[in-house]
């Protein structure tokens, strides 16, 4: 029996891992510090999935999520990885 | 050299989570092949949609952990390093080596991949070229990033009334005034008009909690309480229920979705029938009800192959006719009422926490879909046949443990704007959606209110002037706490100009020399 993606389900948008080089320019685009971004906490479901695809993802990476919106249509927002 | 072949997406899910790992394949592969190589798996024939890392190529031997795909007739082990999901590519990019194009992939085909290029990771709808051309050049000409939405408008008008060049760019700029003049002002207190836009359709709403949908009696929590509970972030709502949707195949046929109801709602005991104590003979007898055990599809033997899961003390099980008798090897009153608890509980069948499942037709009456009382995300997602991408509960901490806090905003923004509605009340989406912002922004779900975000609050003169005044303060004094004035409470305490719209602002009048 195949596990379920949880990236599949409805209520999940797309995540990404943002690679550390592109870090800077994001976040000085935003004009905010890292700890000023939400957060998504390590033992986050998605985050288990992605570590499949992406290999260990540590403390402080940004994760980039494209949600859907139903006022922007879609919508690019950052998570910072937190500790538990 | 790229080898492609037509495969189902069951396989392409085992080689997902078992990569790296032995793949036996039924064609042969006898051309020379560079290692390490790609190989791209079509699953209509027409378009590519992975691609794998093959670092090894060798003839076929039974082997522990490969994954097969077919179970007969297969010829060679590759071995996969890596999968990956990619933007779909037409099969018919691929050259032949003689240099002419392929068409379809029936089962097995060699090719090469003309232009590399970039391949990307899938993303589900990426922006058109046009899009992305239209969003630069407005943010270049007017210093604004529109939003998608509206970006797709204007390309949408713009070939609905075939405007011309200089037509478009006059609504392009309207567009971009109308939107400049709609946008939130800088320190605008958006909490406060997000509490009033939602506090006031609140008074509104019933405050009656239930709500019997359906023939069969289900209960739902709706109105008022629902509200609360939504942002109270209760790790339990007062009606769990759950929506599941099975996959193609099962859900038109109504039987068998009904044999999947039977497999998810759990059954106890007690449901088949009645536990009495004997108190003479010391032994607990069940009654069971032919009816309901009919019902439920149980037979004397599931209830007797249940009890053995018991686990308190060496128990004889005596078979009579109409009733099953349970002794204890050492009775004793403790020990037999303790006995009579865990035989009432004892679940015969189904998942935990799910006491009803009810079979209805969808909406839209395509489908048939399974209603429960009782919520338990986890398990229902692991049974087969349950078609996981739409199955929903209405227990958003339940949401965020499963799917993630993305999940469990969109959850709180829809179980909100649902709850709103049926009481015929609009609120802007926005308002939610700032309110499943903040609740969600640490991560976790937390609720608004003392315990959650209002509770965190920095200045202690807020905090005091909230409750338990004088414990707040206090303790401020005993720690040396700090107050820098920023928020709105504790500027009105001391009487100054709150930080919010002009007031977030100075200014200097500043007189001209002469």
């Amino acid at each position: 029996m195949v596990r379920f993606d949880v990236l599949e389900h409805e209520l999940v948008p797309e995540h990404y891992l943002v690679p550390k080089e592109e870090e800077e320019k994001i976040l000085k685009e935003l004009g905010v510090k890292k700890e000023n971004l939400p957060r998504i906490k390590k033992s986050d479901a998605v985050l288990r999935v992605l570590e499949r695809k992406y290999g260990h993802i540590p403390v402080g990476s940004l994760i980039k999520i494209v949600r859907k919106s139903p006022t922007a249509g879609r919508i690019t927002v950052y998570r910072v990885v937190v500790r538990d | 050299m790229n080898l492609l072949w037509k495969d189902k997406i069951e396989n392409v899910d085992k080689i997902r989570l078992n990569a790296p790992v032995y793949y036996a394949v039924d064609f042969e592969i006898k051309k020379e092949i560079e290692l390490p190589t790609y190989g791209y798996i079509t699953l209509k024939g027409s378009e590519a949609n992975y691609r794998v890392k093959i670092s090894e190529i060798r003839p076929y031997e039974n082997m522990k952990g490969i994954i097969k795909k077919t179970t007969k007739k297969l010829k060679t082990l590759l071995k996969i390093e890596e999968i990956q999901d990619i933007s779909a590519i037409p099969i018919s990019e691929f050259k032949r080596e003689d240099g002419t194009y392929l068409k379809r992939i029936t089962k097995f085909s060699y090719g090469i991949l003309e232009e590399q290029g970039e391949i990307k990771i899938k993303k589900f709808e990426e922006m058109s070229e046009e899009e992305k051309k239209l969003m630069e050049d407005i943010e270049k000409k007017y210093g604004i990033k529109l939003p998608y939405s509206i970006i797709q408008k204007l390309l949408d008008a713009k070939e609905e009334f075939s405007l011309k060049k200089s037509e478009f760019n006059k609504v392009v700029e309207r567009a971009v005034e109308v939107y400049k003049k709609r946008e939130v002002d800088p320190y605008e207190a958006v909490g406060i008009v997000a509490a009033q836009s939602i506090g006031e359709p609140g008074t509104q709403m019933t405050l009656r909690t239930f709500h019997y949908a359906g023939v069969a009696e289900m209960n739902v929590t709706l109105g008022l309480p629902r509200l609360i509970e939504i942002v109270d972030a209760r790790s339990m709502p007062s009606t769990p229920v759950m929506q599941i949707h099975l996959k193609e195949g099962i859900r038109e046929d109504e039987d068998k979705v009904k044999e999947v109801a039977k497999k998810i709602e759990s059954t106890n005991i007690i449901d088949v029938g009645n536990v009495i104590t004997n108190i003479a003979d010391m032994s607990v007898v069940i009654v069971p009800d032919k009816k309901k055990m009919e019902n439920r599809g149980i037979k004397k033997e599931d209830i007797v192959e249940g009890l053995s899961k018991l686990k308190l003390q060496k128990l004889t099980v005596e078979i009579e006719e109409d009733r099953i008798k349970i002794k204890l090897s050492e009775p004793s009153y403790k020990k037999l009422y303790q006995l009579t608890e865990n035989v009432k509980s004892l679940t015969l069948r189904g998942i935990k926490g799910i006491s009803r499942a009810i079979v209805r037709k969808s909406q839209d009456n395509r489908e048939w879909v399974i209603y429960t009382q009782g919520s338990n995300l986890k398990d229902v997602l692991d049974i087969d046949e349950v078609d996981g991408a739409r199955t929903r509960t209405n227990n958003i901490i339940e949401i965020a443990d499963v799917l993630g806090i993305e999940a469990a905003r969109n959850a709180i923004m829809e179980e909100a704007i649902n709850t709103l509605q049926q009481q015929g009340l609009n609120v802007d989406i926005r308002h939610i959606m700032l309110v499943a912002d903040i609740m969600t922004y640490n991560g976790t779900v937390e609720a608004i209110g003392r315990h959650g975000i209002a509770g965190e609050k920095e200045s202690v003169l807020a905090r005091a002037a909230f409750e338990i005044t004088a414990k707040h303060l206090l303790t401020a004094g005993v720690l040396g706490e700090e107050d820098k004035l920023r928020g709105v409470a504790e500027n009105i305490i001391v009487g100054q100009p709150v930080t919010l719209g002009t007031g977030a602002v100075t200014l200097i009048y500043k007189p001209k020399k002469r």
